[in-house]
C-alpha cells in the first residue's frame, strides 16, 4: 500500500519528457469552494494523442478539473497549459484549441443538426472556406450525415451525443473533452459511441482528455488517472494499474495435479493450490509468465488459462472503496437522468 | 532545460496573441450575426407565437377601444379612442413580446444551450448583443404586422409615418430586450423571470402613456409617468401618429412637458436609446463574470 502512494510520480516523470510533447500540464492545480477543497491540487500531463481518462465516482472533482483546464472555471491556485496556451492568461487560446462535449446536452433542440454545426462554426470563427466539407467530415465520423436536416428534438439520446461529438470535433480542435460522454445512455449505446470515439481517434490527429465512472470505459484510455476527494491517487496505463495492484491469476489443467504444484514449488518458487478443478496459482505478468511454464514446468498441460484483475480491483485498491459504493446515493442524479427523458 | 521550456512557451503565447488580434473584431462580428439569426430562424418557426402574442394588442384596439369609446361620446377629441389607443397598443406588443424573446436566455440556460455560447471563444458583449438585437428585430416585427392594421383605425398608411413608427417601435424593442437579458443574467428559473418582468412590465405599460393622455393627472401620476422612460419611447409615437392626422395640432396631442417645457421628440428618443445603451452595457457586464 505504502508504494502505491507514490504513484503520482510517474506524471513527474512524463513532465521531464518536455512540453513539446504535452497536450495538457497540469501543476498544483487546485479548486475550492469555500470549505469544500473540490480539486486539492493535481499534477499531471497528457501526452498529445493521447486519451486520457479521469476516473472517480461522482464528487471527486472530475468535472470541477475539466471546468478548470476549459476555462470554464478559475483555478484557486496552480497553472495549467492546454494545446500550449495559459488556462488563465490565455483563455481565448484554450478556447480555440479545445472541444467540448459536456454532461449534460448543450444542443439548441428547435434547429436541424446542421444549423446547429452552423451556429458552432461562426461562433468558433470556421473559415468558411471549407466548412461545408468539415460539416460533411464530422457528420459522417458519427453517422449522422443523412439526418442532418432533422431537428434535434427528433434524435435519440445516443444521436445527440454523436452529434455534440461532432460539433466538438467541426473547429478542428487539438485536445477533445469529453465529461462523461456517455452518461444516461444505454449499454449499447454507450458502445457505439465508443466505437465513433476509436473511429475518430484514426482520423483526427487529437488528443481526448474524458472523465468517466464507467470502469469498462476506462479500458479504453492509453493512461488513466484515478481521482478521489479531489486527489490522484494513480496514474498510468491501465495494464500498469492493473499490474500494480496484484497478480494474474493462472489457471491450469494438467493430468497430473499433486507434479504440477510440486513443479511450481520447486522450479518457480510458486505456491499453487487446487481451485475450481484447476492447479491455480498468482504470478504478475501471467501472460508472459506461460512461455516459460511450459518449457520448465516438466509436466504435461493441458489447457491454461489467465485472467487479469479488472480496473475494479484497482479502484479498490487505491481507494479503499468501490467505485458504486463511494458515489452512494446521489438523489440528483436520478433526477437529471428523468429530465433527460424528456 | 528550464530555459528552453519557457522560450518555447513564449513562443506559443505570441503566436496565440498573433491569432486572437488577427481574426479577433470580424470574428466577433460574425458571432454577433449568428446569434441575432438564431434568433429569427426561432421566432419564424413559432408561428403559434406570432399568432399568440398579436391577440393581446388586438384585443386591447379593438375590444377595449371600441368599448371604452362608447363611453366618450363623439370620440375622444374628435378621434376615436381606438385611434388615440393605436400607437400604445403598438408599444404593448412590442414591449411584451420583447421581454418574451429576452426569455430564451433562460430557456437556453435551462436546456444547456447557453453554455454552448459561453464557452466559444468569443467576446461576451457579441453574444448579448446578438440576443439583444435579435429580441429587438424580433419584436419590431411584431409591432410591423400590427402597423398594418392602421387603416382599420382611421391612421393613414402613409410610407413616412411607417417607416417613422417603425423605428421607434425597434428603440423600444431593443431597450426592453436589453433590459430583459439583463435580468436573465441573474434569473435561472423561467418562472422566476416571467413573474418578475409581468410584475416589471404591467405597471411601465400603464405608466407609460400608452392607454391615456398625460396631462391634467393628479400629481403623483403626474410624477410616476415622467420617470417611467417607457413614456419617452411612447410619446414620440402618438406625435408622430397625430402629426400626420392633423398637422395644425391636435388638443390630444398631449406631449410630455417638463414643466412647461415640451420635450423635443429627438430628445425623448436619445432619452430610450441612452437607457437602452446602458442596460446593454450592464447586462454584458454580468455576463462576463465567470460563473
Amino acid at each position: 500500500m505504502e508504494e502505491r502512494a507514490t504513484a503520482p510520480e510517474s506524471s513527474a516523470a512524463v513532465a521531464t519528457e518536455g512540453d513539446g510533447d504535452a497536450a495538457v500540464v497540469v501543476r498544483g492545480l487546485a479548486k475550492r469552494y469555500g470549505e469544500i477543497e473540490a480539486v486539492a491540487g493535481v499534477d499531471f500531463d497528457v501526452r498529445r494523442g493521447e486519451t486520457f481518462g479521469f476516473l472517480g465516482p461522482n464528487g471527486a472533482g472530475k468535472s470541477t478539473t475539466i471546468n478548470m483546464l476549459c476555462t470554464l472555471t478559475q483555478p484557486t491556485t496552480g497553472s495549467a497549459r492546454v494545446a500550449g496556451h495559459d488556462i488563465v492568461a490565455e483563455r481565448d487560446a484554450v478556447r480555440r484549441s479545445i472541444g467540448l462535449v459536456f454532461q449534460e446536452t448543450t444542443l439548441d433542440s428547435y434547429l436541424t443538426a446542421e444549423r446547429n454545426l452552423r451556429f458552432h462554426a461562426e461562433l468558433y470563427g470556421v473559415p468558411r472556406a471549407g466548412l461545408d466539407e468539415r460539416l460533411r467530415e464530422v457528420l459522417e465520423m458519427v453517422g449522422l450525415w443523412d439526418r442532418r436536416g432533422s431537428r434535434v428534438m427528433t434524435f435519440s439520446g445516443g444521436m445527440m451525443r454523436r452529434l455534440e461529438i461532432a460539433r466538438g470535433l467541426l473547429h478542428t480542435p487539438r485536445v477533445l473533452f469529453l465529461d462523461e460522454p456517455t452518461i444516461g445512455l444505454d449499454p449499447q449505446t454507450r458502445a457505439s459511441i465508443w466505437r465513433y470515439i476509436q473511429d475518430l481517434k484514426q482520423r483526427e490527429d487529437i488528443t481526448i482528455f474524458m472523465t468517466t465512472h464507467y470502469m469498462d470505459e476506462a479500458e479504453y484510455c492509453d493512461r488513466i488517472a484515478i481521482i478521489d476527494s479531489g486527489r490522484i491517487v494513480a496514474l498510468d496505463t491501465p495494464q500498469a494499474l492493473k499490474a500494480s495492484v496484484g497478480k494474474d491469476r493462472v489457471q491450469i489443467q494438467t493430468p497430473d495435479d499433486d507434479a504440477a504444484i510440486s513443479a511450481l514449488r520447486q522450479r518457480f518458487g510458486i505456491e499453487a493450490a487446487v481451485h475450481e478443478g484447476a492447479v491455480t496459482f498468482a504470478v504478475p505478468e501471467g501472460e508472459q509468465f506461460v512461455p516459460r511454464l511450459f518449457a520448465e514446468l516438466g509436466v504435461q498441460i493441458g489447457s491454461v488459462s489467465v485472467s487479469r484483475p479488472t480496473l475494479d480491483d484497482v479502484f479498490l485498491a487505491y481507494t479503499g472503496t468501490t467505485i458504486r459504493d463511494a458515489e452512494g446515493v446521489d438523489p440528483n442524479r436520478a433526477i437529471v437522468a428523468a429530465f433527460r427523458r424528456r | 532545460m528550464i530555459g528552453v521550456a519557457r522560450d518555447s512557451a513564449t513562443l506559443q503565447r505570441t503566436s496565440a496573441e498573433a491569432r486572437a488580434a488577427g481574426p479577433g473584431r470580424k470574428h466577433d462580428l460574425r458571432a454577433v450575426k449568428i446569434v441575432w439569426q438564431r434568433e429569427l430562424i426561432r421566432f419564424a418557426q413559432d408561428r403559434p407565437r406570432i399568432l399568440v402574442s398579436l391577440l393581446q394588442p388586438v384585443l386591447f384596439l379593438f375590444v377595449l377601444g371600441t368599448g371604452l369609446g362608447s363611453l366618450v361620446s363623439g370620440g375622444a377629441g374628435g378621434v376615436s379612442l381606438r385611434t388615440f389607443l393605436f400607437p400604445g397598443v403598438l408599444g404593448m406588443a412590442v414591449m411584451f413580446t420583447a421581454m418574451f424573446s429576452a426569455a430564451s436566455i433562460v430557456w437556453d440556460r435551462e436546456f444547456g444551450f447557453l453554455r454552448e455560447m459561453l464557452v466559444a471563444p468569443v467576446a461576451r458583449g457579441g453574444i448579448v448583443l446578438g440576443k439583444c438585437l435579435g429580441g429587438a428585430s424580433v419584436a419590431a416585427f411584431q409591432g410591423v404586422i400590427l402597423l398594418a392594421l392602421a387603416g382599420t383605425v382611421g391612421v393613414p398608411y402613409s410610407p413616412l409615418l411607417i417607416l417613422t413608427l417603425t423605428g421607434e417601435l425597434l428603440l423600444l424593442a431593443f431597450v426592453i430586450t436589453a433590459l430583459g437579458v439583463l435580468l436573465a443574467a441573474r434569473i435561472r428559473s423561467i418562472q422566476s423571470f416571467f413573474s418578475l418582468t409581468q410584475m416589471l412590465l404591467m405597471p411601465l405599460f400603464f405608466l407609460s402613456g400608452a392607454l391615456f393622455p398625460l396631462t391634467n393627472l393628479p400629481t403623483w401620476l403626474q410624477v410616476l409617468t415622467h420617470v417611467n422612460p417607457l413614456t419617452y419611447a411612447v410619446d414620440p409615437m402618438r406625435r408622430a401618429v397625430f402629426a400626420r392626422l392633423s398637422p395644425g395640432g391636435h388638443p390630444l396631442s398631449t406631449d410630455v412637458t417638463w414643466g412647461s417645457w415640451r420635450v423635443p421628440t429627438l430628445l425623448e428618443l436619445a432619452l430610450v436609446a441612452a437607457l437602452a445603451l446602458a442596460l446593454l452595457a450592464v447586462a454584458v457586464v454580468q455576463f462576463r463574470r465567470p460563473d
